[in-house]
């Protein structure tokens, strides 16, 4: 019997990746409790986020089963159908407090760009491992149209913060696929001098965002108002946090989004400055696991996958914490397992478990 | 190349390029840094002054407001008192209401639901929906806990006396601030401190927490007042009555008690109810008995005749010829309205007579007869305290003609305020002295005063005064049964746009009892126009009915039989002024 039950146990973890488990776990129990601590006086979101979190993890475990192959196979659709949907929703979309992100389908609406962050860096993968054999420079122009067609299309909706994990995605693909570093130092200097004209191209909101960045005072009630409410959350936290539950900007509501994007302004207040660096630990451990999954990854495709994923879940913990403490503009990016929501809770474990399905089906090969 | 785990299969040697993942690993070393960095400068470096900044985001001192003090009579009954009420207000934009819960709001604010959405409909932070709402019915609102509605604690002031005392107590601003009568005269008084206490409140101004009281608020001193509410209550009750017997314009009441000087009764008609001020006229606000001078008339001639005594010119029983009842003083003639040959000093009071006035004060120099009324109180604010108080006219003598002190010698080219003249009546009413004038309720004990005439002076006006409510006087209407009265009836005519018109303020000053006085009682009626125009038809019986009922009130010995006087003789008309 024991061994029975060991044997279903193991057939069902079979292709779940330990080390990443615990550690998705931990940050997801860190993120709970803060969602809890953020919305339990008015309307407490963890049991839907529990919710969230069941889904999330039978997509990964699904995911994690799947052999790479078969993920290729997604690629060229999943990323063709995206594309579509971006052009209908530039097209027909639904307009929301000024931003075309949403298609309307009947009973709901549905936000293209979300696949866009799977699809692209599939199809990269796909497209850099089909010319593996010879890669020439035109496969990089080829590649960058690939990423730079959908990234306009999301960077138009306005969605600033889609667009720069799905850009992230991509990049990091061609950036591992061997993107010649001078490529990459003339790009970076076409980048900068571009500056002046991506500035012109910026939506006046978002343009506000950077400048009250630099100047967060210069409108205090208006675009400053975010940054301001979670500098002073994080700074009156101190070095050990006013503890749990005792956040006063949470809790007196001044901190906006505060079990979405500015999580981390509460987990921040909180916990302090040793809640901070033990959260960035994990994210660092997590961040470092995905890399020696995608150093070890045994075929370009998963390899380039794995680290288009890796570059992800670091792009989005970076510009999140960024934001929230004032150093990056305020972008709506989500903090991986920490910020409520169920989409992109789900996006989070569909990398997993891609991570996963690729450090696991290596020993298909030795099979 | 270090032996790896599935080095069996040649295609796991691929790797990613090592500098490329150092690249990145680099990057992410540089991105913890900085978020850790970034970190420390918030909470370690710039912790103290984030704190101090949330803080203030949430910690609000808020004003925790006095109550002002009540305004009572001398016997301690409320005059006016401050209710604690509750106003409603509402930032807009946080308001947002389901259509039931509107109609209970507008319900329970007493408006139209279309008022109440237009309130709401407006572009500002902040808007009062109803001030100074009962307790209860905030309650009930707060108990509805709708966004964006919150409610502030006001005092509302309520004057219990309503009418009766309006012109005394005056009223207060929506501010709570004093702006009529006593309310504005003692404002600092009345006025209490607010206090502060230290609440936390969340981003949309609610109250999460009570952290405690900084400093308590300081309520208002109470003033009790010299009023007595049922002497107040008489005179006006008996002003108002006969100010509609006579179809008169206006009038005005005072009562002074003899020994303090303290304002027992203070009235006027019309006025108003301070409880509801939505229609006010200025004829109604008008605190005639203080604001409002008029020329006396005859009521004046018992200053003159003091005067002469005074000055050892005239005895009491000195004869004055007052043939034919004419006097042609430059081009200007003087009349009695009854010629009555020789009479005495005390007779030219009794009957009033004009002419043997004008022959006394003829005897005076501009100069002696000025520092008289000067002395009295004439010419200048009694400084009671209220506001818009008036001196009066009293021209200097310098240039007085002879004509004029004429006139003055018996009320006319000179205008006073009733509070003045009953003031100035109470020389008669003590030994001699003037008292200084008090709203508040004195500690007992006597009051000094100037002193103006001599004792014997007094004692023989005051005689002279009585007879003129005796038979053969001009003001048998005035006597109050049981107690003997001094008085002086007056009927001027009113000067309007310059020239004397057929207009009359009729009125009476007197005191009683004549043997000890206890009270002055002042009663002057404006414009009576029902048939009756004389002082001793008009005011005289108004005197005589709030003598008699404020004295029973304070308990004061009869001082003479109860059914002496009755027989009243034929009425000397009085001598109309020029």
């Amino acid at each position: 019997m024991p061994t029975l039950i060991n044997r279903i146990l193991n057939r069902l973890s079979e292709h779940l990746d330990g080390p990443l488990l615990v550690i998705a776990g931990l940050l997801l129990l860190i993120g709970t409790s803060t969602v809890y601590s953020a919305t339990y006086t008015t309307l407490s979101r963890v049991p839907s986020q529990i919710l969230n979190i069941t889904t999330a993890f039978a997509v990964m475990w699904l995911v994690a089963r799947t052999p790479p192959t078969t993920l290729m196979r997604f690629a060229v659709p999943l990323y063709v159908v995206g594309l579509a949907l971006l052009v209908l929703v530039f097209l027909f979309g639904v307009k929301v407090n000024g931003a075309r992100r949403w298609l309307s389908i009947g009973f709901t609406r549905i936000q293209p760009s979300e696949i866009m962050k799977i699809a692209m860096p599939l199809m990269l993968a796909w497209y850099f491992h089909k010319h593996e054999a010879a890669l020439r420079l035109k496969h990089y122009v080829v590649a960058a149209l690939i990423l730079a067609v959908p990234f306009g299309l999301i960077a138009k909706q306005p969605d600033l913060g889609t667009a720069i994990l799905v850009g992230a995605a991509g990049f990091f693909v061609i950036f591992f696929a061997g993107l010649s570093w001078k490529v990459l130092v003339g790009l970076l200097v076409a980048g900068a001098s571009a500056l002046p004209f991506l500035w012109n191209v910026l939506h006046d909101y978002q343009r506000k965002r950077v400048l009250t960045l630099l100047d967060p005072s210069s409108d205090p009630l208006g675009a400053g108002y975010h940054i301001i409410q979670s500098t002073i959350a994080i700074g009156s936290g101190g070095a050990l946090g006013k503890g749990w539950l005792n956040g006063t900007q949470t809790h007196l509501e001044f901190i906006p989004e505060r079990h979405t994007d500015f999580i981390f302004a509460v987990f921040s207040e909180e916990w302090g400055l040793v809640g901070n660096i033990v959260l960035l630990v994990l994210y660092f451990l997590l961040i470092g696991r995905c890399l020696v999954i995608a150093t070890n990854a045994p075929t370009l495709f998963s390899r380039l996958l794995a680290a288009a994923v890796t570059g992800s879940f670091f792009t989005c913990v970076f510009v999140n914490m960024g934001m929230v403490s004032g150093i990056l503009p305020v972008v709506g990016v989500p903090l991986p397992f920490m910020s409520y929501g169920g989409t992109a809770l789900v996006t989070f474990a569909l990398g997993l478990g891609i991570l996963m399905s690729i450090q696991t089906h290596r020993m298909l090969v030795k099979k | 190349m270090k032996p790896h785990k599935y080095t069996e299969s040649p295609v796991l040697h691929l790797k990613l390029d090592a500098w490329r993942s150092r690249a990145i690993v680099v990057l992410l070393m540089a991105a913890m840094v900085s978020l850790v960095g970034r970190s420390f400068y918030l909470q370690v470096i710039n912790n103290d002054f984030l704190q101090e900044k949330g803080e203030s985001r949430y910690r609000r001192d808020i004003e925790v407001s006095a109550s002002r003090g009540r305004i009572t009579d001398r016997n301690g009954e409320v005059l006016a008192i401050s209710t604690p009420m509750k106003s409603i207000w509402a930032i807009p934009s946080d308001v947002k209401l389901a259509p039931d819960q509107s109609r209970a709001l507008a319900q329970l604010l007493d408006l139209e639901q279309r008022e109440l959405n237009r309130k709401l409909a407006t572009d500002r932070n902040f808007v009062f929906l109803q001030r100074q709402i009962p307790p209860d019915a905030a309650d009930r609102i707060a108990a509805l806990k709708l966004p964006g509605i919150h409610q502030e604690k006001e005092y509302r002031r309520y004057y219990p006396s309503g009418e009766m005392t309006a012109h005394i107590v005056g009223f207060t601003g929506v501010d709570a601030k004093g702006l009529e009568g006593v309310e504005l005269a003692f404002q600092n008084q009345l006025e209490g401190k607010n206090g502060s206490r230290s609440v936390i409140k969340d981003r949309r101004g609610q109250i999460v927490e009570d952290v405690g009281s900084i400093k308590p608020p300081q309520d208002g001193r109470d003033i009790q007042l010299a009023l007595d509410g049922k002497i107040q209550y008489l005179a006006f009750s008996t002003l108002k009555q006969t100010v509609t017997d006579n179809a008169a314009k206006a009038g005005s009441v005072v009562v002074l008690d003899a020994k303090s000087g303290e304002v027992l009764a203070l009235a006027n008609w019309p006025t108003y109810n301070p409880n509801n001020r939505e229609r006010l006229s200025g004829a109604q606000l008008r605190n005639r008995a203080v604001t409002d001078t008029f020329e006396p008339g005859s009521t004046m001639k018992p200053f003159t005749a003091a005067l002469a005594l005074e000055k050892g010119k005239f005895r009491f029983d000195s004869l004055i010829n007052t043939a034919p009842g004419k006097l042609t003083i430059g081009t200007a003639t003087i009349s009695d309205a009854h010629p009555h040959g020789v009479l005495t000093l005390a007779q030219v009071i009794q009957k009033s007579s004009n002419v043997g006035t004008a022959k006394v004060a003829g005897t005076f120099a501009p100069k002696e007869m000025w520092e008289m009324f000067d002395s009295v109180g004439f010419g200048k604010p009694p400084r009671l305290g209220f506001p818009g108080e008036v001196g009066g006219r009293l021209r200097p003598y310098a240039h007085w003609r002879p004509i004029e002190q004429a006139t003055m010698s018996y009320g006319h080219g000179i205008a006073v305020s009733l509070v003045q003249m009953a003031r100035a009546y109470s020389v008669f009413a003590t030994d001699g002295e003037l008292l200084p004038l008090s709203l508040t309720k004195l500690p007992p004990g006597p009051v000094t005063g100037t002193r103006i005439f001599s004792p014997q002076t007094v004692q023989e006006v005051r005689t002279m005064l009585e007879m003129a409510t005796q038979p053969g006087g001009t003001a048998p209407k005035a006597q109050v049964p049981g107690y003997r009265v001094a008085g002086k009836t007056g009927t001027a005519y009113k000067i309007e746009n310059g020239v004397y018109a057929r207009k009359y303020v009729a009125s009476f000053i007197g005191l009683a009892p004549a043997s000890d006085p206890r009270l002055v009682v002042a009663v002057m009626i404006d414009e009576p126009s029902n048939g009756r125009h004389f002082g001793g038809d008009v005011a005289g019986p108004a005197f005589s009915r709030i003598m008699a009922g404020a004295l029973r009130t304070l308990g004061v010995p009869h001082d003479a039989p109860l059914n002496s006087n009755l027989q009243v003789a034929q009425v000397v008309a009085e001598p109309e002024g020029m």
